[in-house]
């Protein structure tokens, strides 16, 4: 069998799975379908979570990141983990005790108030509309580049799928397909990671590997510093971020994390108190899996193209770099005309190859047969194109892995997409279904009403999503800095008032989540959208980039809530005592219909 | 459960979160960021020890609270009989 078959083979065997879960997991009730029953074991919840967490980003585009920031990558790593102890420490126990089905739920009720109610939901429905089209613009990437169907077809075969399952299974028939996913996912990813660094470190454990020696003895690591100084790049182990940023994005990353709807929800869904924390213990694991190895597949990413494509001939290099030519994922662009690729950066005059953020290609092929640009070249002497995306897609070819290797690949960027895409997408149908046509709109709508209004509302997010895959917006990479921003400088510190503080009232928590989300809003907008140009760390309040904003953010939502809850009247007694109650686990009961 | 039990219980708590949080603190922002210069001075096997905490050591710590925080308040939650059945 060639790849190509392999690929439609795997590919299908996991969709026919993720069909068969969703017939047998059919939600019956609305509680079924927004919190999966609440009956999902730990481990279980903890697995469909990674899964709900580790998005096309994470599986496809972060070891390349990493590879190409060295430490500063370090970012991702810890804020996208780090989160996870601040759900289990400061959350998910308390948010499960109080046993309803959103944020929005919780944020109105102990609010005491439905304007605390809508701006959550106006957040919540934001800031998953923002990932999810990331999301199914990963599906459709995937379908491209390993099925050769257009991109528009693979976004619409996405859609489907997820149409199939998410409106009928709900959130349990997400949460039991998400855990297929997550094992199609994590084997996808760590098989050709271990078969990498036993060929690069002859050790069988990526994480050990990255730290140990080459075959010349020399650690790989020292050997990627060495190699970046001669090339002209940044230390890989040093980075060149400078430490407040670095410290700023992390922190807003993490509290981001703890902060995100779809994250949260995940907790409504097991049957006791003490489940939201082992599962959230659970989820990590599972994460840590993928996170402990990404960096090591960048470093041996990073070692493996360095020595491959360096001051190399054109005419020698292997096959898969004309593969790849042909996706637009490399280019080469012979400034000097050598016939050798110069790949160079700032500090000894590389850069940027050429102007435009992609290759664009004449048809026409050059000197040694290299496909020509029609881009204007940049005045200096790197000569190499690499988009990061193609550390983690073409590492099987990369490390001259057998086919079936390459279509797990495919099949794993697919269930990470897929999986994160259905999880948004029930936010957004319960904020929409539960907590706006339910809770305000509409009180009296019955069970099996509020039910079809759920399924509609899937139904419509699905078609919406795929519109902006297919037609996405310019700035889906920048809109990534809001969902985090957003939810670090709002979800956070307004949960973790209502529940750390039983003096927090409703005026301290709209005038914190307001003044939080403004200045979080209007710092990235200016920078991204309005003041591009500005965009430097010259500018930058106190040194922090737009993505690292939030953490300033969070704490003046903190600040506004406290000052402004110590001028205003303390909450009623009833609400007081439902603080009381969320601390401490007896008489949690089940997620409740109300 | 009584007033004054359910205060004791939360205090014990919320001493449980800060002894971890600040392991957390210490581990990510400390050793992977703050000091990181510092620890790098440091070889672990291949690794730079300020390096090996921002991308590998932190995460295995995170884990670990998690999983000491779960073990310290199911055994609170029996003390103190609010452990759900």
């Amino acid at each position: 069998m060639d790849v190509q078959m392999w690929t439609y083979t795997i590919v299908g065997i996991t969709f026919l799975i993720y069909i068969a879960i969703a017939v047998w997991a059919k939600a019956g009730s609305t509680k079924e379908f927004y919190v999966a029953g609440g009956g999902v074991p730990p481990v279980l919840n903890g697995m469909a979570t990674a899964a709900d967490w580790m998005s096309a980003a994470s599986f496809i585009s972060m070891a390349g990141l990493i590879s190409f920031m060295g430490y500063d990558g370090s970012v991702y790593l810890m804020g996208w983990t780090g989160g996870y102890v601040l759900l289990a420490l400061l959350l998910a126990p308390y948010l499960r005790k109080f046993g309803k089905f959103t944020v929005p739920d919780f944020v109105g009720d102990r609010y005491y108030s439905n304007a605390a109610r809508t701006v959550a939901i106006i957040c919540a429905i934001f800031v998953s509309f923002t990932y999810v089209a990331g999301q199914m613009r990963g599906v459709g990437v995937v379908f491209s580049r390993f099925l050769e169907v257009d991109i528009n077809t693979g976004i619409i075969i996405g859609m489907c799928i997820v149409f199939f399952y998410a409106v009928l299974g709900g959130m349990k028939g997400i949460t039991y397909t998400q855990v297929a996913q997550f094992c199609v996912l994590i084997f996808a990813y760590l098989v050709p990671a271990i078969f990498l660094s036993i060929q690069i470190a002859n050790n069988p454990i990526p994480q050990i590997g990255f730290g140990g020696a080459g075959a010349d003895g020399i650690p790989l690591l020292e050997k990627l510093d060495m190699l970046h100084k001669d090339l002209g790049f940044a230390a890989y182990t040093s980075g060149s971020k400078p430490m407040i940023d670095v410290f700023a994005i992390t922190f807003a990353l993490m509290v981001g994390t703890a902060g995100l709807p779809h994250v949260i929800v995940r907790f409504f869904t097991v049957p006791k108190v003490r489940d939201a924390r082992i599962s959230a213990g659970w989820a990590l694991i599972f994460i840590a899996l993928l996170y402990t190895t990404a960096p090591a597949i960048a470093t041996f990413a990073r070692l493996n193209l360095i020595d491959t494509v360096s001051n190399k001939s054109y005419e020698e290099l292997p096959n898969w770099f004309k593969k790849w030519e042909n996706t637009g994922l490399l280019a080469w662009m012979d400034k000097n005309g050598d016939g050798l690729i110069q790949y160079t950066g700032k500090n000894i005059g590389g850069g940027d190859a050429f102007e435009g953020s992609k290759p664009a290609f004449t048809k026409e092929t050059g000197a040694h047969g290299e496909p020509l640009l029609s881009n204007k070249p940049n005045d200096n002497s790197n000569e190499l194109y690499i988009d990061k995306d193609i550390m983690v897609l073409a590492n099987p070819e990369i490390g001259g892995l057998p086919d079936w290797v390459i279509a797990l690949v495919a099949a794993g960027g697919l269930a990470a997409a897929l999986s994160t895409a259905a999880g948004l997408l029930l936010v957004i149908s319960t904020s929409i279904a539960h907590d706006l046509v339910k809770k305000q709109l509409n009180p009296n709508i019955s069970e099996k009403s509020e039910l079809l209004f759920a399924r509609v509302a899937v139904a419509v997010a699905i078609v919406i999503a795929g519109y902006f895959g297919i037609n996405p917006p310019g700035f889906v990479a920048e809109v990534v800095a809001f969902a985090f921003g957003l939810a670090a400088a709002s979800f956070f510190p307004v949960i973790i008032l209502g529940i750390f503080s039983k003096r927090m009232n409703k005026e301290g928590a709209i005038a914190g989540m307001l003044v939080g989300l403004i200045f979080t809003a209007a710092y990235i907008v200016n920078f991204k959208f309005l003041n591009p140009g500005m965009n430097k760390p010259e500018f930058w309040f106190m040194g922090v980039s737009p993505e690292g904003i939030g953490t300033i953010g969070m704490l003046i939502n903190f600040a506004v809530s406290y000052v402004v809850s110590r001028f205003t009247p303390a909450p009623p007694q009833e609400i007081q005592d439902l603080v009381d109650s969320l601390r401490y686990p007896k008489g949690a009961g089940e997620a409740v219909e109300h | 459960m009584e007033k004054g039990k359910l205060q004791e219980y939360w205090k014990i708590n919320l001493g449980y979160l800060i002894g971890l949080l600040v392991v957390w603190f210490v581990v990510s922002y400390g050793f992977g960021i703050l000091f990181v210069n510092q620890l790098n001075a440091i070889q672990l096997g291949g690794f730079k020890l300020g390096f090996w905490f921002a991308q590998q050591g932190s995460i295995y710590v995170f884990v670990i609270l998690i999983f000491v925080y779960v073990a310290l308040m199911n055994k609170l939650d029996k003390k103190f009989d609010v452990r759900e059945d």
